[in-house]
């Protein structure tokens, strides 16, 4: 495993209404590594894996996969990257197993098939139900099957662990430590306390200047 | 790894698939066309001779107002949902994928426009010169609509409320797609050539048709923060 990092923020400053959400942070993550974003709500923790996603330009700092600037291999990292929102982003009117299918259309997610990953996160017989019918719990457990599914090195996941019940977070833990095993890292943002003790905190505070 | 056209396909079939789940939405632009047009004769005059004379005009405004009510929900449904966001993580281009959107947005809302237009055309009394420049002039101007709508659509898509402006923004680029869609049926229902207002009319589709899906693209990275 090489200590280059696979992604690297430096001097990211971002500003809300004029008002500074972070200045000049900077950061990396490692293969193997697990990096929690923590810190009050409104502290900006979406708004930058919202930016590490390249969702949101960049407006003053850089970002670097692999070494090299994002802006000049975006279309490389974007393969080799899975981000999922605190929304599900699945359509409610289709299927779990329709929702999957149209997104392994549009991203590399071929580990295994819808099918299998419905059932590896534990929703074995609601793959063809449509998922207005599901629970919140249900429905993040169908936007987290992605996960068993993509080929992505890096995973971005924003407060994957809401609406989950106590099996879901040790599923999803499981999950998290088998990616970082195989040379994986994944950034996500979340109020809990995750068991594994692999776990970095990166803690955002309203204005403050965090440097690692 | 993905392909192409895999990503272009599955975005138009998936987008078809929950317009047939949401019959309700699919439906609701073409009653909205048809009722416009049913009321015309009730609410202005029966007389064949003062419905011909309407006929282009009428059938054309409440064909734009139709895409118009539908456009709104272009993006607007998939950023509340959060699958836009994948839509533009994909490695595949994004102008490709919005251009897949705004065609299965057009076989829904233009297509059964251009569809039933033939049948309005009987009602309102439309001379027989003016069908096929009706129906040609509709499938082309409601192609521009989908496409050009498609770019305000993805500029208000973060916006609360957007649909007022969005409004705003596409009305003035839709008139002159109006004006010669109307008199291309005109000039047939006089006996003249239509020629070149349709070649006008096709030129505008073909010149969106390339400019369209980039603008839109580069309007939903701007559009998505709001």
């Amino acid at each position: 495993m090489s200590s280059q990092p696979l992604l690297e923020f430096k001097a990211l400053t971002f500003e809300r209404d004029d008002w500074p959400l972070f200045s000049d942070l900077s950061g990396a993550i490692k293969a193997g590594e697990i990096l929690q974003i923590t810190g009050p709500n409104g502290c900006g923790k979406t708004t930058l894996l919202h930016i590490l996603a390249t969702i949101q330009p960049v407006n003053v700092g850089t970002l670097c996969w692999q070494g090299n600037d994002i802006s000049q291999c975006r279309q490389q990292y974007l393969a080799s990257m899975a981000f999922i929102g605190h929304k599900p982003g699945l359509k409610l009117s289709l299927t779990p197993r329709e929702n999957l299918q149209w997104l392994s259309k549009l991203q590399p997610l071929n580990r295994c098939t819808s099918a299998e990953a419905l059932v590896r996160i534990g929703l074995a017989g609601f793959e063809d139900v449509p998922c207005y019918t599901l629970s919140a719990g249900q429905l993040r457990r169908a936007a987290l099957a992605v996960l068993c599914m993509t080929q992505a090195r890096l995973w971005l996941l924003d407060e994957p662990l809401t609406a989950l019940d106590v099996q879901g977070i040790a599923d999803l833990e499981s999950l998290l430590l088998a990616h970082v095993e195989q040379g994986g890292a994944v950034a996500l943002s979340s109020h809990q306390a995750l068991t594994n003790p692999a776990v970095r905190t990166l803690a955002l505070d309203a204005l403050a200047e965090a440097q690692f | 790894m993905t392909t192409l056209s895999g990503a272009f396909f599955g975005v138009i079939h998936r987008d078809l698939c929950i317009a047939m789940r949401h019959r309700g939405d699919l439906l609701n632009p073409l009653f909205f066309f048809l009722i416009v047009v049913t009321l015309v004769p009730l609410g202005i005059s029966p007389e064949p001779a003062r419905l011909a004379a309407m006929a282009p005009g009428m059938i054309w405004i409440s064909a734009l107002l139709a895409t118009l009510l539908a456009l709104d929900n272009l993006f607007q449904a998939d950023f509340t949902d959060g699958s836009l966001v994948h839509l533009m993580l994909s490695p595949q281009p994004l102008w490709l994928l919005v251009l897949a959107k705004i065609i299965a947005h057009w076989l829904v809302t233009g297509l059964p426009v251009v569809l039933f237009s033939p049948l309005l055309g009987l009602m309102l009394s439309l001379p027989e010169a003016g069908f096929l420049p009706l129906i040609l002039g509709l499938t082309l101007g409601t192609a521009v609509f989908s496409l050009l709508g498609a770019v305000g659509a993805a500029l208000t898509v973060a916006l609360h409320k957007g649909s007022v402006l969005l409004s705003l923004l596409v009305m003035p680029l839709y008139v002159p797609v109006l004006i010669f869609g109307t008199s291309a049926v005109q000039r047939a229902v006089d006996g003249m050539s239509y020629g070149g207002v349709m070649a006008m009319l096709a030129a505008a589709t073909a010149f969106t048709l390339l400019i369209a899906p980039f603008a839109a693209a580069g309007a939903l990275k701007v559009g998505i923060n709001g």
